[in-house]
């Protein structure tokens, strides 16, 4: 018995990152709600740190680069985190909802 | 390919079961109808994109994904959730006939156009590496070539948490005089 060795290559981690791309994006465009929202552009997020690895351990000169660009957008990640989740709370104070359809103040 | 029962089989094993933690944690987090479930794909997909670090070579990544995004991300939006979350029970979930099949189509769509180009396009492997890539060498890169980002970063969050707390706090009255 024999198995490919997919954590060796290139292409499987672009694949993935792709992926979780698309998914994330599906769900963006798809969740009514805010905090649906922030969980799938968490996901795109992921999956853009994901094609920064896999770069970064097989096609970049100095194998560093990737993993402080990686590290960097986990702490704006944490920060954007924060904002839109207190954004979110003082929204739900106001309006007693976080649905995207009612929240429409501003609404021509 | 590499026979099964051996060090390397067994570790490509594992790899496969970490790619499909990962996809199953995204697939929970936008299908899931009720949004605390939603957290929980999404704490189980990073768990599986530690992993995915991990096979790349980059243990202390791997980490830092468990301890910000598992540990600190995940539990602040459980508390939003559990402070913000008026309809617990479903109508997640938009309801339009055009948003749900369009946004699916739009997903599958990226997700084929970026799968495609990365197999189409011819990768250069590079001549050589200047350094072997360790947690040292990532240290000494962030002390010395980026140490402005990481000033700059560590302002970026402090600015975040004062933000956050002036966002909540605005609106509130003394004493319990709002509820």
């Amino acid at each position: 018995m024999s198995i490919p060795a997919f954590g060796d290559s290139l292409i499987t981690y672009l694949i993935i990152a792709a992926l979780l791309f698309g998914i994330g994006f599906y769900g963006l465009v798809h969740r009514r709600t805010l905090i649906g929202m922030l969980i799938a552009g968490e996901l795109i997020l992921a999956g853009a740190s994901i094609n920064f690895m896999a770069f970064n351990r097989f096609l970049a000169p100095d194998p560093t680069v990737g993993q402080i660009f990686t590290l960097f957008i986990m702490g704006i990640a944490a920060a954007e985190a924060a904002i839109a989740l207190s954004i979110i709370i003082a929204v739900y104070r106001n309006y007693r909802t976080i649905d995207t359809d009612d929240v429409a103040e501003l609404k021509g | 390919m590499v026979p099964l029962f051996s060090a390397e089989g067994l570790s490509s094993l594992i790899f496969i079961f970490i790619v499909m933690t990962t996809v199953l944690g995204a697939v929970i987090a936008t299908h899931s109808e009720r949004l605390i479930r939603a957290v929980t794909g999404l704490a189980i997909c990073f768990i599986g994109v530690a992993g995915l670090y991990y096979y790349l070579h980059s243990p202390f990544v791997a980490l830092m994904e468990m301890l910000i995004y598992v540990g600190a991300v995940c539990v602040t939006i459980v508390f939003a959730v559990m402070l913000a979350d008026p309809n617990p029970t479903g109508g997640v979930l938009k309801k339009s006939i055009f948003t749900g099949p369009l946004s699916f189509g739009l997903g599958i769509m990226l997700f084929w156009g970026l799968s495609a180009l990365a197999g189409k396009t011819a990768w250069v492997a590079p001549a050589g590496r200047v350094n072997d890539g360790s947690l040292e060498e990532v240290g000494r890169a962030l002390l010395t070539n980026y140490s402005m980002a990481f000033e700059l970063i560590s302002l970026v969050l402090l600015l975040a948490i004062i933000g956050a707390l002036v966002l909540a706090r605005g609106g509130r009255t003394r004493a319990g005089g709002e509820s």
